[in-house]
Parts: C-alpha cells; structure tokens; sequence
C-alpha cells in the first residue's frame, strides 16, 4: 500500500501538458468497485472533493483605503450590519453570522433574519454598492469622525474570506423529540421526530476523502467560493481524536480547516447570504479539495461511499443545548440522501442543509480547472494535528467570578 | 371524476364575517364534505382559511357562490406558493417537511422540483427555506 506512484511534481507537470486523469470523489467510487484499488490508484493523478453548505464561521477581511481627513474606525456598519473595527484605521471584519442592526432578532419567535454579514459578503462579490457607515473618536493623526459612503469591491484594496471554520468533516443529524417545532441551525424540526436535518457532502466531502489529513494541509490550494484559495490553518474545534469506523471515517464532528481566498476573485454563485428561521443569518459556500493520488492509501480513502460514513443522531430540542452528549443512533449518508432514515423503528424523513448538487457541481469544476491547466497542485507546508497530536475538543469550564469586575452588561 | 371532483379553495373572512358559522352550511346546504388544510385568524380579526371541497361541480359551484354572498373572499389555491428558481440551491430542508410531496428531490441530480398541484399552502417550505426561494402570493 505504501508504495510511491507520483509526487505533485509530476502531477503539475501532467496538468501543464494536459495529460492529467481527474476524477471526481462521486466518480471514483463506481471505479473503484469495477477496477479496483490498485488498478484505479494507477490510472487516477487527482481526485477532486466539494461541498456546499451552510459554514457559519466565516467572514471577510476588508481595507477600505484611507480618508481626507485620515480616520480611525472605532464603529462600522455595512448595509447596516456591525463590522469589526478593532483593527488598524481602516481595516474592517465582516461576519457571516452578524445580523443587521435594527433586525427584531428572536423577539418575535421564531425571528426571521433577512439580512446578515453573509449577505453583505454575497453583495459584495456580485458587484453591488454597499452602505458604509462609521464613526471613530478622534485622534491627533486621525481626526476624522464620521463617514457615510458607497463602496463597492473593486475600489477595496484587499477583500479576503478569511474563515475560522470550514468544511466540517462529518457532523450530527438532528431531530426533535419534544413537542413543539423547534428552530435550530439543521433546519426547521417537526415535533416528535417529524423529520432529521443534516448537513454534509459526504463520499463528495474533502476530509471524509483524507480522513488522517495526509494530504490536506497548511498551504493546500483550494477551490472556495468560485476562486481559489488556501488552508491556512486546522479549523477552530479541530478534534482529530473521535471514534473512527474501520477505515478511520469519523462518527461525529472531527477535522475542521481554517480557509483564507481573495474575494475579488469569487462569484456570488458559490457564495450565498442565508436566513435560518428562529436562528440567525450566515453564509453558505462551495469548497473543494483536490486530492493528489500519491499513492495507494490516497486513493483508497477517497473511494469511501456514502454507505460506510456514519453520523450521529442527536435531539436537539434537548441533548443538544444542554450537551447531554446523548445519541440515539448511527445512519449513514446513504440513508440519509435517500429522504428516509429509520430512527427506533419510526421512518423519518430527512431534510438536508448543504446541497449535494452544488457540492457535486464544485468537484466538477475543480475537475476541469485541473485538466483545462488553469489549476496546479499545492504541497503543504505543514500538516493538520492528526489523531495522535494531543489536539482535542474541550468545553468551558465556567470559574466564578466577583460582581466588581465584570465589565460587560 | 368531474362530478364528484375536489377543488381546494382559499377563504378570506373580513373581520364581520370571521365569527359567524358560516362554513358548516357548506355541508348541510349543499351537502359537500370540505376537509380543512389550513386555518388562521390575524391579529386584525381577519380570518383565513384553506380548504379542498370535495363533491360535484354544480353543487361547489353553489356553495362558494353563496360564500361569497356572506362577504367571504373566494380564490382558487392554485398558484399561491412559488418556487423561485435562482433563489433556490437545491438543499431540500423543505423537502423533509413538505407533507404532500409537492416539493421533492430528483434522483439523480438532487435537484428539488416542485408541483405546485400537490400543494396545500402549509408555508413549512417558506418557514425553512434559506435563501427565501418559496413564496406565498395569499
């Protein structure tokens, strides 16, 4: 299995001269099942990964370029949504999940959320005037106040998604024991396991096809919003040490990447503002990995099918907000994108939060860019913590505090 | 089928009409049997209610007529809930919900179609849907 059958060198120089054999992550199963893991390992340089969803902790980096008179952004409000400032002059963060200053929020339940930083995000990429507002204090080198002004993205100096945390490897499937209908970030949940919720590409997913992290890493270049970008780091809640099947696929919530890429360089096709009812505003984005075949091993994780990855199913009205950590079983995500799944006996319909259509279209363009020329592979610069880092998931644990300190409301 | 068909119909009650019982004369005037798939009251005391009517032509014909003689709002459900295509990227949250199979995911494409004949205004779909891609024309 450890046998070396090509280094990106080699794989760069197929792509310059056109020669490379690209097959998406969807694709290469069927092959593997005719020809084989030895046979296709040969034949196949790259496999390409996508997924499409929902990835709530992301957001953009922006400079918005320097004022007459200099200013110093102390407060920032672009389409009315809250930015960070807490940055040099005029740098600015827009987050996914902020929701505008003047939404109702939950106070009215289950609270709409039309507009958020994710959809700032998609206005931007496609072009349009965007509202901003800011105000500062004041200083000697930087006196002015206030600003209102139109920008657009091309007069930005930089504009980069800079995500936290992305491309999930595996997650929950959720469902709703209690009585009402619940509101949560895995959709809208009918009472008395009405319906499942789930959110992942699954065989198409980029660290399901590289479960160990042995080749995505620091410095991987990626596919991510229609542009190209890079794996800057693990993701925040990075928890490589899970329980695994026996071909080290996680059962639950695992590896997550941190993804940085120029803005100005993506399409609002794959970058998409949402409303979760009863939840809040985000973002949803097309990402794809490609995968160098470097050897048997390689190809052998990304030829894993939807049948053999297992995810959890968790109550959301209850073991989920309190963290219980209770489970009520495994499906798998061929149960799961066949609309049914069987929960103790009951049929349950599911109900997906990433499109597998978009996830597949990502592996698919991935694909071309790669044999078209126009996209070379990357080595990393450093890996993911893997299983045997240390690297683990841990909760708050809340120390008391004396009432004179507190600072906040 | 053509007589003894069913219509699904959407009812507006302004707020005059609202407390009156005006519905169950549907049944014991025109002996149609109705099978109610929706109904709400706004905070204005305006009453709306979505119902499928089952029974012949003639004799539905007669019962709405005569709702609307009472000052009852009458339209047909058809074509209330839209799906607008480029709003939509195909997740299917609302599939899972859809109680009729209005909404659906085609294999292989997963791709989410909708008919809008199997439709029964629930408004699941607009609750859950992301992008606001399901709309309601009531």
């Amino acid at each position: 299995m450890g046998t070396k059958l090509r280094t990106y060198e080699e794989i760069n120089e197929k792509i310059k001269k056109g020669q490379v054999v690209v097959v998406t992550a969807e694709e290469v199963v069927d092959l593997v099942r005719e020809k084989g893991v030895e046979r296709v390992a040969r034949e196949v340089d790259v496999v390409t990964t996508g997924t499409f969803g929902i990835m709530c902790s992301s957001g953009a980096f922006l400079n918005i370029g320097h004022t007459k008179p200099r200013m110093k952004i102390h407060e920032a409000y672009l389409n009315g949504v809250m930015a960070y400032a807490g940055l040099a002059a005029v740098d600015l963060y827009i987050g996914a999940t902020q929701p505008a200053k003047d939404d109702p929020l939950n106070k009215v339940h289950p609270g709409e959320f039309r507009y958020g930083g994710g959809h700032v995000i998609q206005d931007l990429v496609a072009g349009k005037d965007v509202l901003l507002e800011a105000y500062a204090y004041g200083t000697d080198c930087y006196p002015r106040k206030k600003l209102v002004t139109w920008i657009n993205i091309r007069d930005l100096n930089e504009a980069y998604l800079f995500n936290p945390r992305n491309a999930y490897q595996n997650y929950n499937v959720a469902v709703n024991l209690s009585d009402k209908t619940i509101y949560t970030y895995l959709g809208v949940l009918l009472p008395r396991m009405g319906n499942a919720g789930y959110s992942s590409a699954g065989q198409l997913s980029p660290l399901l096809n590289d479960p160990y992290y042995r080749v995505i890493g620091i410095g991987t270049k990626i596919f991510l919003g229609g542009g190209i970008g890079y794996v800057a780091w693990q993701g925040t809640q990075h928890n490589p040490a899970v329980e695994r099947t026996e071909r080290g696929i996680p059962k639950g919530g695992a590896g997550t990447i941190a993804v940085i890429g120029d803005l100005k360089g993506m399409s609002p096709h794959w970058l998409w503002g949402v409303s979760i009812r009863g939840y809040g505003c985000s973002l949803a984005l097309g990402l794809g990995i490609p995968i160098p075949i470097l050897d048997e091993e390689t190809l052998y994780y990304c030829s894993v099918s939807d049948e053999e990855i297992l995810a959890p199913v968790v109550d959301y009205s209850h073991a989920y907000p309190y963290g219980t950590g209770e489970i009520l079983g495994y499906v798998s995500y061929a149960e799961l994108r066949s609309g049914k799944i069987t929960i103790g006996g009951k049929e349950v319909p599911t109900s997906p939060m990433s499109s597998y259509s978009k996830a597949r279209e990502v592996a698919l363009t991935l694909k071309k860019w790669i044999q078209e020329g126009k996209f070379t592979l990357t080595q990393p610069v450093a890996q993911l913590p893997g299983v045997e880092s240390g690297v683990r998931f841990k909760n708050l644990v809340e120390r008391p505090v004396e009432a004179s300190v507190i600072v906040g409301r | 089928m053509s007589n003894n068909g069913s219509k699904k119909v959407v009812l507006r009650f302004p707020r005059e009409v609202a407390d009156r019982p005006i519905v169950c004369e549907l049944a014991l005037r025109f002996g149609l049997r109705f099978n109610i798939l929706r109904a709400s009251i706004s905070p204005h005391r305006e009453g709306i209610m979505v119902m499928e009517l089952i029974g012949g032509r003639d004799r539905q014909e007669e019962g709405l007529a005569f709702l609307r003689e009472r000052g009852v709002f009458v339209e047909p459900l058809s074509q209330d809930i839209r799906m607008v295509e480029e709003r939509c990227y195909h997740c299917g949250t609302c599939v899972g919900l859809c109680p009729t199979g209005a909404l659906s995911m085609e294999r292989p494409s997963f791709l989410v179609r909708y008919d809008p004949a199997k439709c029964i205004a629930c408004e699941l779909c607009i609750l859950a849907c992301p992008t606001h891609a399901m709309e309601a024309l009531l």
